[in-house]
């Protein structure tokens, strides 16, 4: 399994979301995480779509997409020049005993307490995503309540702009 | 710009006549019926009531491919418009231009299960180039616009516009032409001339090579270009199922259609062949048998409009992505460049594979059951008719011969569902082809299983005078499925008897089935009755003429290669493998 962290720019029409996740289920390309925002270009969403693919040739799944009326333009941001960022929220189990020890884990993470109880706090981290697996590691002994993650979203390095050459 | 005040549903009139359309097949309901009040004006355009809408998205499918433009069909909500999804899926697979419009329920009460509703985008948007829903009127202009131009341009599909009631019934000011706006639709029309450049060396370097012609250089009438190709390297073709009529069947070039019912010379050449220069084909899996083992000697100049194709099955050397009548005759004027007058040397290649030529060709041996050999019964309406004339084929056995024992010499002339294999398809695609061509001589070759599919629309044409021939190759059983049984189902022949044969309770009675359409309807049995029969059913004009040619149902498809299996696995007959010398 290779994995690849595409990015696509694609008009703002009503069925977009699902014309790109159905095209990756009825070709057999599995997707790892996905996610949807505006961007700086009015009527442009932009899609990061995290894709697992078990031989097949990325290509054929640039390729594929790109023949979706509504789509743009596809990128793939590879790791050495893109930054990638997956965002998760946490409620993790604490007492008077552990809080400290959780609290100290939230600094050296560089993560976020953003609410706290007596038997619980909900933290928030932000990195990419094998900071964030290391994150969930720590905090696993003192008991996970709840987590949501967002699919990673990713950009390139240096000036350049995705939609400089795409769009009017 | 001037502008006119019309309704959403005078608009989509409008725009269809603006946009160069003269024929569109459908069936009205609820959801259409504002669209088909100002259809009953136009002069411009002709409707043809068909009984099913399955019918009309084939007779559109038809229409278009026998006259290379977009075929049209317009069916209501909810079921209509379900009704539809087999031929735009077949429109699809085969790349034929199609626009399907589709009433919708009322704006408002999309979403809310109302009577005939159907979200008929979500359904067709894995089969579809592009689906539009429209519930603004003033957008409708544009929509049909962009719909005609991706139906058209490009790797050709179908287009589907749902238009709810409310979008047809208000008022908006009309202007013509609309800005059309795909910002992300650039289909590539021409090659880079470096590619071309390699593929004339990669031509000239092979000692085997191969044209390997698929449907694409039809769509593109690349036709006449691609003879000119072919004379300058002197190479054999081989044109699949979607590429028949591409190239002359008479040309000596010519060594029939590859694939699981390819003749042994196609299908041993693509084995043998150092390079395979591809042009409009994809690799299917009925061309290419077991992947890992197809051409496995051979270097791939791969031409197609759709670079998705490219690489998607096997890989190309040399990938071109253009329009086939681009990319030939660009690609000639560099073979010509390089050549200087010289010819290309393919003498020991050719030795080989005229000695297949001389020892494999099509052919069939007569059913021992008395009844008529449907390979003969084909082999007379092509001979009888002439290389003028349109043939459609349903699927299956009658398919299979049609595609094999019918002599093309021009592209358009064989009308059939390659990707999707749809039984039934016959009947309305040769309704809509004669409709395309009333001048033409046009046949439907079908199956008994097939014809019960689609006969309805025999209706559609008696009353609209459309005077199509429908050949009905009865062997009393689903034929293709029945052979497979014989073959690997050790003759449990299980669902595949249809009682259609003179043998059985015969229901339905063919005959009397289509004189209850209003068509002349022959039976034949006996083969000194086959050319008599066809010889009238070609001067019968003034209705359809349906022939019933009782045929013997153990008569199979040869040469075969089983599914799945490498395609050096041909058999020319049952347990009759080619032989094959040392000498290539």
């Amino acid at each position: 399994m290779s994995q690849h962290v595409l990015s696509l720019l694609v008009e703002d029409k009503p069925g977009i979301l699902t014309r790109v996740a159905a095209l990756f289920a009825r070709r057999g390309f599995n997707i790892e995480s996905l996610a949807v925002g505006t961007t700086e270009v009015e009527g442009v969403s932009r899609i990061t779509a995290v894709v697992s693919l078990d031989g097949q040739p990325l290509e054929q799944v640039t390729k594929q997409l790109n023949k979706l009326i509504n789509v743009l333009k596809v990128v793939e941001l590879e790791q050495d020049a893109s930054i990638a960022r997956d965002h998760m929220l946490i409620k993790v189990k604490t007492d008077a005993a552990t809080r400290s020890q959780v609290l100290e884990a939230v600094t050296l993470f560089r993560a976020r307490v953003v609410d706290v109880v007596s038997d619980s706090v909900v933290i928030e981290v932000t990195g990419d995503s094998a900071k964030c697996k290391a994150f969930l590691k720590v905090l696993e002994p003192f008991g996970i309540k709840e987590l949501v993650q967002s699919g990673a979203i990713a950009i390139s390095r240096g000036s350049k702009s995705m939609s400089e050459k795409v769009l009017r | 710009m001037a502008t006119e005040t019309l309704t959403g549903a005078q608009a989509i009139i409008r725009s269809l006549e603006m946009l160069g359309v003269d024929t569109i097949f459908g069936l009205p309901g609820g959801a259409i019926l504002p669209t088909y009040d100002p259809l009953m004006d136009s002069k411009k355009i002709r409707h043809i009531l068909v009984r099913h809408e399955q019918g009309a998205g084939h007779a559109a499918e038809g229409y278009a491919a026998a006259s290379g433009k977009l075929g049209v069909c317009i069916a209501t909500s909810g079921p209509g418009a379900t009704n539809l999804v087999t031929p735009i899926m077949d429109a699809m697979m085969d790349s034929v231009p199609l626009l399907a419009i589709t009433g919708q329920v009322n704006s408002h009460a999309i979403g809310t299960d109302a009577f005939q509703e159907a979200d008929i985008v979500g359904i067709t948007m894995p089969i579809t180039k592009h689906s539009f829903l429209v519930t603004d009127a003033s957008q409708i202009p544009a929509t049909m616009a962009a719909a005609y131009e991706l139906a058209t341009t490009g790797r050709p599909g179908p287009v589907l516009v749902d238009v709810a009631k409310d979008a047809q019934n208000k008022k908006f000011e009309f202007s013509w032409p609309p800005k059309v706006e795909l910002p992300g639709y650039k289909p590539v029309t021409d090659p880079h001339g470096k590619q071309v450049q390699a593929a004339a060396e990669m031509i000239l370097a092979s000692h085997k090579p191969i044209f390997y012609v698929g449907g694409g250089v039809i769509r593109a009438e690349a036709h006449a270009e691609l003879a000119r190709l072919v004379e300058l390297v002197g190479a054999p073709v081989t044109t699949t199922l979607m590429a028949r009529g591409a190239f002359p069947d008479s040309h000596p070039n010519h060594l029939g259609m590859p694939g699981m019912h390819g003749t042994v010379p196609a299908v041993t050449a693509l084995q043998k062949a150092d390079l395979l220069i591809t042009l409009g084909a994809r690799f299917d899996d009925r061309v290419t048998g077991d992947v890992k083992s197809f051409a496995p000697g051979a270097k791939v100049i791969h031409v197609d409009i759709d670079p998705a194709e490219i690489g998607k099955i096997r890989h190309a050397d040399v990938p071109i992505v253009g329009d086939a009548k681009v990319v030939i005759a660009m690609l000639t004027a560099e073979l010509e460049k390089q050549l200087s007058g010289k010819k290309p040397d393919f003498a020991s290649w050719w030795q080989f594979l005229n000695g297949l030529k001389e020892r494999y060709p099509l052919g069939y041996v007569d059913t021992d059951d008395g009844k008529l050999s449907p390979q003969l019964v084909i082999k007379r309406i092509g001979e009888l008719s002439g290389p003028d004339a349109t043939y459609c084929a349903g699927v299956g056995q009658h398919q299979m011969w049609a595609a094999q024992f019918i002599k093309y010499e021009r592209p358009n002339s064989w009308l059939n569902s390659g990707g999707a294999g749809t039984m039934g398809y016959s009947v309305p695609a040769a309704m809509g082809a004669k409709v395309a061509e009333p001048d033409r001589l046009v046949w439907a070759i079908d199956g008994d299983g097939c014809f019960q599919m689609t006969n309805q629309e025999l209706a559609t044409c008696a009353i609209n005078n459309i005077p199509i021939k429908v050949a009905i190759i009865n062997n009393s059983s689903l034929g293709m499925v029945r052979q497979w049984q014989t073959l690997f189902y050790d003759k449990r022949y299980s669902n595949t008897d249809l009682h259609t044969g003179t043998d059985t309770v015969m229901i339905p009675d063919f005959v009397k089935l289509a004189e209850a359409y209003g068509c002349l309807a022959i039976r034949v049995e006996k083969e000194d009755e086959i050319d008599a029969a066809i010889k009238l059913a070609i001067e019968t004009n003034d209705r359809p003429v349906v022939i019933d040619f009782i045929v013997g149902r153990d008569a199979m498809v040869w040469p075969m290669v089983p599914a799945g299996v490498s395609n050096d696995a041909v058999q020319y007959a049952r347990d009759a493998a080619p032989i094959w010398d040392g000498e290539e």
